[in-house]
């Protein structure tokens, strides 16, 4: 059968979605992932594309088990994100949300390093107009420090690879490991895109900035390709179990006391591919599998989530939780499918997070990490906690906030339908998604220990809450902006730097002015020398070259000479 | 048979090209001439590549005088290389320079122009072509005669000053070049470059020759506009007539580092360079100034073709750093950034051009939002900028890949961490041009601006798009670059 590479698709079809309009731009942009998953199919496994370039020979297209559940995630991310934006007449958008899908595509079934630093940089560069479309002053900024790090990542992804095609003469993306310089580098490269703790503020930053429609489309692709880099290149690194675990713990803090329910949402964002990255970390058939059907899932209930509140966000404008509550009313169908996604996430039982979170639990367990088992544990409370209740509860119902909207559009509402479904068909009959994952699955789901189990901590993290919120101990939704790690360089360094300059003001030249000055003086240097009128940048009198030129080659006969 | 006169025809036909040219007066008609002509030259050119890709080097005698007494021609790899690289930039820009020197030159000038062109393009030709020192030296003396000439008829009053300029400093660099030369003459008796490098054995580390490296190394640096002596360049380019600016960006400092490669390495030799000399210190040194020293200028520039000029002394740099290097892949990305720098700065350069020729300014606070009026364009510009920037998938990103690779294997882990910083400054300047055309709201000056006609439009686009398609297909390029690095360090004679 007739395939092509699964990027290629996409961009074509961004660039026919630059030149329609209307309906046609509509037919097109559904049909496009439609097409992809049929050719995906056609293509089968196997190395399909290679080109020839400098010495070495780049796998432009290879696919294999791995490659080929995230290619079919993809488009079904796509499929669900681009139905859910159809009411949109904004061609930025369309265009480089389909050049981010190509590209998110090309980076998973990239089989050198290459290729996928390429389009690594590809889908930073594409993804960041889903933020500024936004047209806030606020998401011109998160935009551009997004752009800042993702640029930054592949930056270190390139030196990374140099390092390793220069060590190893090869650039295959297999297992990478963690030896050695380059190792480092590029699991510093992907742990920026993972959102390793302390490297994740770009997320919590920039997604809730997005547009409506574009963080569905950016809570899909950016952190799955990172797993999925992750699960290629570093399986079974011990040190990932422990940053999984890290993530999947810390975010929960944070979105308690978030208010933005979106920037909540981010937040569980982290806690999820936690989830993930521990499985990697462990690295049995098992856990693997378990990732990377949590990726799928989380895909498809993370995204059911974002495209609720950004559906509440574009019927109300509003999205802090102190402001809203009540939308049941005008919103019911958005509020059910909200609860659908709540109880994804949460892992209920007969929903999607419910097979895979616990096939990762397990292995933990499996593999005498009991700590680690606990971690998790705990982040399962927390999930429920801020995801599963706390989402719906202050959104839809909570005390009225007296809103009355319309009803979502229908193409949302589609969409919205379509993940649900989706979410409760992948809990009730997991094994459909077992079958595609890359190691054959030797798992039941649905034992009594593990439904008892989960019942038993949602229950007790349900009952927790209704405490909390009777006793009036629930922290209180203020309208602030809460700071993580931001806080070292939005509050700490500042802070250091008044206290520096308390200090220094009774001795008066204090470091700080000093730096200050030099830094000053130095840029002052740079332009005295390089700006318009700097002595590199003017017009030399033509006597002062030729004394140049005669004192260059004095210099030159003296070296020569001796 | 022709075939055997290749090496001739490549000099001859731009000569008496130009003979023709001046004695029209109209401009289309010599523009007419100089099209034909340099049309026919990337088939001279392409011709000796093959010949000399199968067979190996040519050796043409002049005139039927046998070398060493008579002058040779003399075609191998490394020259049949640069002889296509200005042959085909020679030929490329033909067709956008009509509407561009109709709006730039006086119309009774248009002829001379065309003549003086052709007289430039014989000459480096001529520079690539040639195996004798003292005829590479009257060549240099055509060329760059023309350049003057050439820079002088650009409409900015200050061309004049520019033009000056680069006469007193040419005519330095062209002094200092045959100065060395007549003492290399004088040891070994020869002008035979080939004949040169053989009698050159034994008396390398004479102070005569060394006296003579000195004086070529500086007087050829000149030429290059390696920094410091890149003082005319900027001024040269900024004030010339756009087409004039095209073609001696992509071609004029390329021949010159070819001639330096020329000696360097057949003459003197690689012993001699790295060995005994620490001309590879000294390069690295001065391309690293250059990198950042030009860069940084050009980040402050408010003249976007000025600009330009800045940013082609920083990209000199990335080739003479490939000298530095001094390994295979080093030299292979020093050689590769001549081809690929010619066809991104001479895209750039067309596309500001093509500006100039609709809004008649080529400041940067014109420019604003013209990528709304003119998309091509600033599309082409915005591409060619990002191959100057070295964006994977473009020709940049290839010189600029070899040359990390080569710092790599010489162990030289910073110089890597320092390509890749003043690639950053790179970002900075051609950025700063990008944010304006394309979201800056129209300046008044371009409101009615739109893009240019299909003769100067296709050139560009062509440049534009093999700027892209080499950073995929490096055969041509770094294929050929890499054989011609792999020859000149075997220190073939």
């Amino acid at each position: 059968m007739i395939s092509t590479a699964p990027f290629l698709i996409f961009f074509a079809g961004a660039l026919l979605a630059g030149v329609t309009r209307g309906l046609a731009r509509s037919v097109l942009m559904v049909a496009l992932p439609i097409v992809g998953a049929f050719n995906l199919y056609a293509m089968g496994e196997g190395v399909h594309l290679q080109l020839p370039i400098l010495d070495y020979e780049l796998t432009i297209v290879r696919a294999d088990r791995l490659s080929m559940l995230f290619g079919y995630l993809f488009h079904l991310a796509a499929f669900l994100g681009i139905i859910f934006s159809l009411h949109l007449k904004d061609t930025l958008q369309h265009v480089s949300g389909l050049i981010y899908a190509g590209s998110a595509l090309g980076a998973v079934f990239a089989g050198d390093l290459i290729t996928l630093f390429v389009f690594w940089e590809l889908m930073a560069v594409s993804s960041v107009f889903l933020i500024l479309a936004r047209g806030t002053e606020r998401s011109y900024g998160a935009s551009m420090r997004y752009l800042l790090v993702q640029v930054l990542s592949g930056v270190i992804l390139l030196s990374g690879v140099l390092v390793h095609a220069y060590q190893s003469g090869g650039i295959a993306f297999n297992a990478i490991g963690l030896n050695g310089l380059a190792g480092w580098l590029i699991f510093l490269a992907f742990g920026i895109k993972c959102c390793f703790p302390f490297l994740h503020n770009w997320l919590t930053d920039a997604y809730p900035e997005a547009t409506p429609t574009g963080t569905v489309f950016l809570s899909a692709f950016t952190t799955k390709v990172a797993v999925y880099a992750l699960a290629r290149g570093y399986a079974g690194t011990e040190l990932l179990v422990y940053i999984g675990a890290t993530m999947a713990m810390f975010p929960i803090f944070f979105a308690v006391i978030e208010n933005d329910l979106r920037r909540v949402l981010a937040y569980s964002l982290i806690n999820q591919v936690g989830f993930m990255v521990c499985g990697i970390g462990i690295g049995t058939a098992l856990a693997v599998n378990g990732a990377i059907a949590h990726a799928f899932n989380d895909v498809v209930f993370k995204g059911l989530l974002f495209m609720t509140m950004g559906a509440v966000l574009m019927r109300t404008g509003k999205i802090n939780g102190s402001e809203l509550g009540g939308l049941y009313k005008s919103m019911p169908f958005t509020a059910g499918f909200c609860i659908v996604g709540a109880a994804s996430i949460s892992a209920f039982p007969l929903f999607s997070g419910f097979v895979s979170k616990s096939m990762v639990m397990v292995a933990a367990l499996e593999e005498g990490h009991p700590l680690v088992w606990l971690a998790l544990l705990f982040a399962s409370a927390g999930v429920f906690h801020h995801a599963g209740i706390k989402i719906p509860f202050f959104a839809f119902f909570s005390h009225d906030s007296g809103i009355r909207v319309k009803e979502a559009p229908r193409n949302m509402l589609i969409a919205m339908g379509l993940a649900a479904a989706i979410c409760i068909f992948n809990g009730s009959y997991p094994w459909a998604l077992y079958s595609m994952l890359p190691y054959p699955v030797d798992y039941a789901p649905y034992t009594w220990a593990h439904i008892l189990t989960q019942c038993q901590l949602l229950f007790f993290s349900a009952l927790a809450f209704c405490w909390l919120k009777l006793t009036g101990l629930y922290p209180p939704e203020l309208s602030g902006i809460n700071i993580d790690a931001e806080w070292s360089y939005r509050k700490a360094l500042p802070a250091i730097a008044r206290w520096i300059v308390s200090v220094g003001g009774a001795i008066r030249l204090n470091a700080l002015t000093r730096m200050q000055r030099r830094l000053e003086r130095f840029l002052g240097q740079i332009y005295r020398h390089h700006g318009p009128e700097g002595t590199l940048a003017r017009t030399w009198p033509t006597g002062s070259m030729a004394f140049w030129t005669t004192l260059l080659l004095c210099a030159y006969l003296l070296v020569y000479f001796f | 048979m022709i075939s055997e006169h290749l090496p001739a025809l490549q000099v001859v036909v731009p000569l008496l090209g130009a003979v023709v040219c001046a004695f029209f007066t109209r401009g289309d008609r010599a523009w007419f001439v100089a099209l034909v002509v340099s049309l026919a030259m990337p088939f001279i050119a392409f011709g000796l590549l093959l010949k000399v890709l199968h067979g190996g080097p040519i050796s043409y005698a002049l005139g039927g005088w046998a070398p060493p007494f008579g002058i040779e021609y003399r075609v191998d790899i490394l020259n049949a290389y640069v002889l296509v690289l200005v042959s085909v930039i020679g030929a490329v820009i033909m067709p956008y320079a009509k509407r561009s020197v109709e709006h730039e030159i006086e119309a009774d000038k248009q002829a001379w122009f065309y003549t003086i062109y052709l007289l430039c393009l014989c000459g480096l030709l001529g520079i690539a072509i040639t195996g004798d020192a003292f005829n590479a030296f009257v060549f240099m003396e055509v060329s760059s005669l023309a350049t003057y000439a050439l820079i002088a008829m650009g409409r900015d009053r200050r061309a004049l000053l520019a033009a000056y300029q680069y006469l007193i400093m040419g005519t330095i660099g062209a002094t200092f070049y045959v100065i060395g030369v007549g003492l290399l003459y004088s040891m070994t008796g020869t002008l035979n470059l080939a004949d040169m490098a053989n009698r050159i054995a034994g008396i390398e580390n004479s102070r005569a020759v060394l006296a003579a490296l000195a004086f070529l190394t500086v007087g050829i640096s000149l030429k290059l506009a390696l920094f410091p002596l890149h003082v005319w360049l900027p001024n040269a380019y900024a004030y010339a007539p756009s087409m004039a600016t095209v073609f001696l960006s992509a071609t004029a400092t390329k021949v010159a580092v070819y001639l330096l490669l020329r000696y360097f390495f057949t003459v003197f030799g690689v012993t001699v360079i790295y060995a005994d000399l620490p001309i590879s210190e000294i390069f690295l040194l001065l391309s690293l100034a250059a990198m950042f020293g030009a860069s940084i200028v050009a980040v402050f520039q408010q003249n976007v073709k000025r600009m330009l000029a800045y940013s082609s002394v920083a990209q000199i740099g990335y080739i003479t750093l490939g000298i530095a290097i001094a390994n295979k892949t080093g030299l292979t990305g020093g050689i590769v950034h001549l081809f690929n720098h010619a066809l991104m700065k001479a895209a750039l350069f067309m596309a500001i051009g093509a500006i100039f020729y609709r809004i008649g300014s080529v400041k940067i606070d014109d420019l604003a939002g013209i990528g709304k009026r003119m998309p091509m364009t600033a599309g082409a510009f915005v591409v060619a900028g990002l191959s100057l920037i070295g964006v994977p998938g473009t020709v940049g990103f290839i010189s600029k890949w070899y040359l990390g690779l080569g710092a790599f294997q010489q162990g030289w882990w910073w110089l890597v961490m320092l390509i890749v910083l003043s690639s950053v400054i790179s970002i900075i300047y051609v950025g700063r041009v990008v944010e304006v055309i394309w979201f800056r709201d129209v300046a008044p000056a371009s409101r009615r601006a739109k893009d240019p006609p299909l003769s100067m439009l296709l050139p560009m686009l062509l440049l534009t798009a093999a700027t892209i398609y080499f950073g995929f297909d490096t055969v041509l390029t770094a294929g050929i670059a890499e054989l011609a690095a792999e020859w000149l360090l075997a220190g073939v004679r």
